[in-house]
C-alpha cells in the first residue's frame, strides 16, 4: 500500500518535472557539452571547427581581456545605476503610494514589456542622435553636443532597458514589509530618516540582492544595447561573441569565451546569494 | 533581425501614419492604402503560409515561399513584388553587413536561403567548401554570357565550372558630406586624417574586415589584401589611433548620413549613388592611392529548400528589362551590355556609378585570403575591443 502510493508520487513527480528536465536537457545541457568540446578544438583553416584537444584557445583568453573588463565593469555599474533608480519608484508604488491606484501604477511599470526592448532601443537612436534631443538642446544655444555613440548612451540605454526587472523585486520586498515595524520604531522615537535606515531599507534587502543579481547576470551577456547605442565601438563579452560566430568564424575560440563567462556567471551569481542571504538572515536574527 | 527589420520595412512609420491619414479622409483608395503601405503584400503572404490559412497552393512546382540572402539598399521591392505577382511566390528578403557573416550562416548551417548574394573574393572559398553547386545554365536562359564583361565575372567561374553570375560591380570609395567637411578628401590618406581633425567624432568606418583594414592598409601606401604581419601591425597601429575620434563602427551608414549625425564614411558605389541622388552636398570620392574594386554574385547554396525558386528568381533577375530597374533603384553599375543599353543617359553618364578607367586603375579585386585570414580576424577584433 504504501508503496504503491511512493510509486504514484513519484510518477506525478516525474510528470512535473520532465516537461522542464527535456527541455533544458536538450536546449541547454547538450549545447553546453557541445560547447565544451568546441572549447578544446581548433578552429578549420576557412572558418568553423576541426577536431583536436588543445588549450591555446583558453591561452588565447588575454586577447580579449579588455572586452570582460568592459563588461565586468559595466554589469555591476548599470546595476548599481539601475538601484539608484529604481529604489525610489519601489519604495513609492508599495509604501506611500495610495492603494487604490497601486495595481494600475505597478502595470505601468511593466507596459514597456509589450513592445520588444529592440524596437525601443531604437527608438532612443533617434532620440540622442543630432535630431533629437541635440536639436533641442541646439534651439536654446547648447551646440554640437554629441549623446549617440557614447559610452553614457550605452549606460542610459541599460538603465532604461533593465529598469522595471529592478523594480519589481525591491516593490515586492516592500510590499511585503510589516508597517507595525515602521509604526513601532516610531513609537519608539525614531525619526523617519532612521526608521528607514534601520528598518526599511535592511528588510528589503534581499529584493535589492535579487534585483541587483538578476540585472548584473543579465548585463555580463549584454549584446545589443552596446551595438546600437555605443556604434560598434563599444565592445563586451557579447560583442566578442558575436563576432567571433559571426565574422571570423572561430567556433572553438568563441566556445572558450563563452564557457569563461558562464564560469563567471556561476562565481557572480553564488557570491551575490551568498551575500544576500548573509544579510537577510542576520537581519531577521536582529529584528526577532 | 535587427537591420533586417528596418531595411526591409516596405515603409517608414512616418510615411505609414501619412498614408493612413490620406486613406481616413478618403483621398487615397484602400486599395491604393493597402499597396504603397505594403500590407497588402503582407496579408497575402500570410495568406499564404502554409497551414495558417488553408488556401490551395498554386504554382506547385515553385512553391510557394523563397528567402534571399542580401545587402542594405541593394534591391528595389517593387522587383520582388513584381515576381511574387508573376509567379505566387513570396520572397522573403534578409539583409546582411559582412561575407564573413553569410559565410558563417551558411557554414552553421539550416539557412534556408534559395538564393544570395557573394562577393567574388569569397567564391572559391564557398566552392572549395561545397557550400555552393555549379549553375545548371540550361535554368537561367536570361543569362547571356557574352554580354558580360569578363573583369567582372570572372570569378564566378571556378575551373571552369560558373558557380556564380554577377548582380553588379561597384567600388568602396569615401562620402564627405562637402557641407560640413572643407578639407579636400581625395584619399585614404586624407580619410585617416580628416577623420582625426576636420571629421572628428563624424566619420565611420565599415564593421568589416576587408574594407577598414583594407583601406587603412592603402593609406599607408600597402596593398588593399596584405596578410603580411608587419604591414598589418601599422594598421593596426592607425585604427587604434583613429577609433577614439570615429563615430561609429557600422556598415550600415546610409542613416547616419542622411541624419548628418556622421560627415563622412567608408561607401559603397551604390550607397554612393542613392546619398549623393538625394543629398547632392554628399559627393562620393575613389581613394586615388587605391581601395576596393568588387562584383557581387548571385548564387545558390546547396542547401537550399527551394531551388526551383531560387533559380526563378535569379532568371528573372537576369532578364534585362528587370535587371535595370534594380541598377537604377541600387545605383550600382552594370557588367551587362544589354543592361547597359537600357539605362538612361543621366546614369550612364553619373561619374559615381561609372567613374573613369584612370580612377579605377589603382583599385584592387579583394582576395581569397583576406576571408579566411586569422590575423586580419583577430586584428578586427583588436580594433572595436580597443
Amino acid at each position: 500500500m504504501r508503496a504503491a502510493m511512493n510509486t504514484k508520487r513519484n510518477l506525478v513527480t516525474a510528470a512535473l518535472v520532465a516537461p522542464a528536465a527535456a527541455w533544458l536537457t536538450v536546449f541547454l545541457v547538450l549545447p553546453f557539452i557541445a560547447m565544451l568540446v568546441f572549447a578544446f578544438g581548433e578552429r578549420a583553416p576557412e572558418g568553423g571547427y576541426q577536431v583536436a584537444f588543445t588549450f591555446a584557445q583558453f591561452a588565447n583568453l588575454p586577447t580579449r581581456a579588455a572586452a570582460f573588463w568592459n563588461t565586468l565593469l559595466l554589469a555591476p555599474t548599470g546595476a548599481l545605476l539601475c538601484l539608484i533608480v529604481a529604489y525610489p519608484v519601489a519604495y513609492y508604488l508599495a509604501v506611500k503610494a495610495n492603494p487604490r491606484y497601486r495595481l494600475i501604477l505597478v502595470s505601468l511599470v511593466v507596459v514597456p514589456f509589450w513592445t520588444s526592448l529592440l524596437v525601443r532601443t531604437y527608438a532612443w537612436m533617434y532620440i540622442l542622435g543630432s535630431r533629437g534631443i541635440p536639436n533641442l538642446l541646439s534651439m536654446i544655444g547648447i551646440e554640437d553636443v554629441r549623446m549617440l555613440n557614447t559610452p553614457g548612451a550605452v549606460l542610459l540605454g541599460i538603465v532604461y532597458g533593465y529598469l522595471p526587472l529592478m523594480i519589481m523585486p525591491i516593490y515586492v520586498s516592500l510590499e511585503r514589509l510589516d508597517r507595525r515595524l515602521l509604526e513601532a520604531s516610531a513609537d519608539l522615537g525614531a525619526k523617519p530618516v532612521s526608521t528607514f535606515f534601520g528598518v526599511t531599507l535592511p528588510l528589503s534587502l534581499p529584493g535589492v540582492m535579487t534585483g541587483v543579481a538578476l540585472v548584473t547576470i543579465l548585463l555580463l551577456g549584454e549584446y545589443l544595447i552596446p551595438q546600437l547605442l555605443g556604434g560598434g565601438k563599444v565592445f563586451f563579452i557579447g560583442n566578442a561573441l558575436v563576432d567571433l560566430f559571426l565574422q571570423s568564424r572561430n567556433w572553438p575560440f568563441g566556445s572558450a569565451i563563452a564557457v569563461t563567462l558562464v564560469a563567471v556567471v556561476v562565481v557572480v551569481l553564488m557570491v551575490a546569494m551568498r551575500i544576500a542571504w548573509r544579510v537577510a538572515g542576520t537581519r531577521q536574527v536582529d529584528l526577532v | 533581425m535587427t537591420k533586417w527589420y528596418r531595411d526591409n520595412a516596405p515603409i517608414t512609420a512616418d510615411r505609414l501614419a501619412d498614408e493612413l491619414m490620406r486613406l481616413k479622409r478618403g483621398s487615397v483608395t484602400r486599395r491604393h492604402f493597402l499597396g504603397v503601405t505594403g500590407l497588402g503584400l503582407a496579408t497575402a503572404v500570410l495568406a499564404r503560409q502554409p497551414g495558417l490559412f488553408n488556401s490551395t497552393a498554386f504554382a506547385e512546382e515553385l512553391g510557394t515561399q523563397m528567402s534571399i540572402a542580401t545587402w542594405p539598399n541593394y534591391h528595389d521591392p517593387a522587383t520582388f513584388e513584381a515576381f511574387t505577382a508573376a509567379t505566387g511566390v513570396a520572397v522573403e528578403v534578409n539583409v546582411f553587413g559582412s561575407n564573413e557573416e553569410m559565410l558563417a550562416k551558411l557554414q552553421a548551417g539550416g539557412t534556408g536561403w534559395d538564393l544570395f548574394v557573394p562577393t567574388n573574393y569569397t567564391i572559391s572559398t564557398y566552392v572549395k567548401l561545397g557550400l555552393i553547386d555549379e549553375l545548371d545554365m540550361a535554368k537561367l536562359p536570361k543569362y547571356d554570357a557574352s554580354t558580360e564583361n569578363p573583369r567582372f565575372t570572372n570569378e564566378g567561374i571556378v575551373d571552369g565550372k560558373t558557380y556564380a553570375v554577377p548582380k553588379n560591380w561597384g567600388t568602396t570609395g569615401i562620402a564627405v558630406n562637402s557641407s560640413k567637411i572643407k578639407t579636400p578628401v581625395a584619399s585614404w590618406k586624407d580619410f585617416f586624417e580628416v577623420a582625426m581633425t576636420e571629421a572628428d567624432g563624424r566619420t565611420m568606418v565599415h564593421d568589416y574586415q576587408l574594407t577598414t583594414i583594407g583601406n587603412a592598409l592603402v593609406s599607408l601606401g600597402f596593398s588593399f589584401n596584405s596578410v603580411k604581419p608587419e604591414e598589418l601591425a601599422k594598421a593596426e597601429e592607425l585604427l587604434i589611433k583613429v577609433k577614439p575620434h570615429l563615430y561609429a563602427i557600422n556598415s550600415d551608414y546610409q542613416p547616419a548620413m542622411r541624419a548628418t549625425d556622421a560627415w563622412m564614411t567608408m561607401c559603397w558605389t551604390n550607397d554612393g549613388a542613392q546619398l549623393n541622388r538625394d543629398m547632392p552636398e554628399i559627393k562620393f570620392v575613389l581613394g586615388k592611392d587605391g581601395g576596393e574594386i568588387w562584383s557581387d554574385f548571385y548564387a545558390i547554396p546547396n542547401s537550399a529548400a527551394n531551388k526551383a525558386a531560387g533559380y526563378a528568381l535569379l532568371n528573372y533577375l537576369m532578364a534585362p528589362e528587370n535587371a535595370v530597374k534594380e541598377h537604377i533603384a541600387n545605383g550600382a553599375p552594370t557588367t551587362d551590355s544589354r543592361v547597359m543599353k537600357l539605362l538612361p543617359a543621366e546614369v550612364t553618364s553619373n561619374k559615381i556609378v561609372y567613374p573613369d578607367e584612370a580612377a579605377l586603375t589603382p583599385l584592387e579585386f579583394g582576395a581569397a585570403v583576406t576571408l579566411t585570414d586569422p590575423g586580419r580576424a583577430e586584428l578586427m577584433a583588436r580594433f572595436k575591443a580597443a
